[in-house]
């Protein structure tokens, strides 16, 4: 178990090994994105109040559950980074933040564009959830900001796992003080909520999205990682041998 | 015969030592004690002239424009907190004495505390009452600005440790900081509101004292580790 840590760790060994591990996710998330999109559409049925307009959940969920899980794995990854010092780790670290990023923006974009015909507005300010999406985002830009402003990798891995640290504890933080700020100015809006139980027509293409979304997240995450490798290594032997070897021996 | 351990100085007596000099500096260059509160009294007056002042208005905005104000006049003045020492050297004789480092950070936001987050609470009632804000809510102001304060020096120190080997450090800063102090911010702005509207704000109180005292559990550690690795 530990060499083969070790062995995954090793960056040309990682180098090598990531389109195959990346493809062997990117298949059956795609699948599975395939069949969540178009029976999310298409087959499930529409939902008695909200109509047609419920179906931006088959993306807005599970951008939104991404965009909490990339910024666990920044951290935890940062931390690994730090403790056991360990090369890797910083380099997934650093090709999780973009990608987090994004899927906070695509979670905030589908929630505003589903805001609009629920709730009469592009943004609510009043909504928790939506304020500490926001807040995330900054902690995603504060965190990149911080690794491009610093010229030395491996000081900006270190000093951007602290950052990631911290604001892990603070997200949680975040969420809760934000929940609480929300129930002193509830009467705006009543959200449209579903019973508890869904419908099974709407539930398993959801279920089919988020872990599709989920498998394609950590496809891109691989391939991410292995440019962010090939990067960090170029002046290394390795890189050199394997870019002066032939076609047919990378 | 000497025991060599009687000559070793006592963990506090190394806090007190930097705190004491980081004071001492602050009383040598007022400066950099009062602009921080002069740009917290403008801030405070822009609003007025930007949004009206109506009594009505002002009452209504008065413990969130204070709040911000306070938050962007704590962040200006965290800015100089280890820079000064980063551009002389003296921080690396701090980071290789032997008092661990949490304690030598702690004791320069201590200092940074006294002459930016104190003097803030102490300005706080005059700008309050020009708000029309009553008596017994500035005092709760004042307790909300005292947590929280305390909570933003020492929140804000892990960021400018991060930033202050850095060219583009007050921008970035900012961006560093805003994010982790927003629950300062809407605690205490809330709680200021609720003792405003005569309800109960109890629970704000204690959040932000359990805020500040995580803070000064754990913030610490963060600002040594960050110092360490700016330092490099």
């Amino acid at each position: 178990m530990w060499k083969w840590f070790h062995q995954l760790a090793s960056p040309p060994h990682f180098y090598r090994i990531a389109p195959t591990f990346s493809l062997v996710l990117l298949l059956p998330g795609l699948a599975l994105i395939a069949y969540g999109v178009y029976a999310g559409l298409f087959l499930a049925p529409m939902d008695y109040q909200q109509g047609d307009a419920f179906r931006i959940i088959y993306i807005h969920v599970p951008s939104a559950y991404l965009s909490l899980m990339a910024y666990m794995i920044m951290a935890v990854a940062g931390g690994i980074g730090l403790i056991w010092r360990m090369k890797l780790a910083h380099a997934v670290a650093a090709s999780a933040a973009p990608l987090g990023a994004w899927f906070t923006f695509l979670a905030l974009a589908t929630g505003s564009i589903w805001g609009r015909p629920m709730w009469g507005t592009w943004w609510e300010w009043a909504d928790p959830r939506m304020m500490s999406e926001l807040i995330l985002l900054f902690f995603y830009f504060g965190y990149m900001a911080l690794r491009g402003a610093i010229d030395d990798t491996a000081k900006a891995d270190k000093a951007s796992a602290v950052l990631a640290l911290v604001g892990v504890i603070n997200v949680i933080i975040v969420h809760y003080s934000v929940t609480w700020w929300s129930s002193l100015h509830q009467g705006q809006t009543i959200m449209a909520k579903e019973g508890p139980a869904m419908d099974p027509g709407m539930l398993y293409p959801l279920l089919a999205n988020i872990f599709g979304f989920t498998l394609l997240f950590g496809s891109l995450i691989l391939r991410r990682t292995r440019t962010e490798v090939l990067f960090r290594e170029r002046r290394t032997r390795w890189v050199k041998e394997m870019i002066l070897a032939p076609e047919g021996q990378r | 015969m000497t025991n060599p351990e009687r000559h070793m100085p006592s963990m506090t007596s190394g806090l007190l030592a930097v705190a004491r000099r980081d004071l001492l500096l602050a009383w040598k260059r007022p400066g950099d004690v009062l602009n921080p509160l002069f740009f917290f009294a403008m801030v405070c007056t822009l609003f007025p002239l930007a949004v009206g002042p109506s009594a009505e208005q002002l009452t209504f905005s008065g413990p969130g424009v204070l709040w911000v104000a306070a938050l962007l006049a704590m962040l200006i003045s965290l800015n100089s907190l280890f820079i000064s020492d980063f551009d002389d050297g003296s921080l690396e004789q701090l980071l290789i004495s032997p008092q661990p480092l949490p304690l030598v950070g702690l004791g320069k936001t201590i200092s940074h505390w006294l002459t930016s987050g104190l003097p803030l609470v102490l300005v706080s009632p005059i700008v309050a009452i020009t708000y029309r804000m009553p008596g017994d809510v500035v005092l709760v102001l004042m307790l909300t600005l005292t947590l929280g304060t305390v909570s933003l020096s020492l929140l804000g120190s892990i960021g400018a440790a991060l930033t202050v080997g850095l060219h583009r450090g007050t921008a970035l800063l900012s961006l560093l900081i805003l994010p982790l102090s927003m629950p300062v911010l809407i605690i205490g702005a809330n709680t200021v509101s609720l003792a405003a509207g005569n309800e109960t704000y109890s629970a704000g109180i204690w959040a932000l004292a359990a805020y500040a005292v995580g803070t000064l559990s754990l913030a610490p550690y963060a600002t040594a580790a960050a110092l360490r690795i700016s330092n490099e």
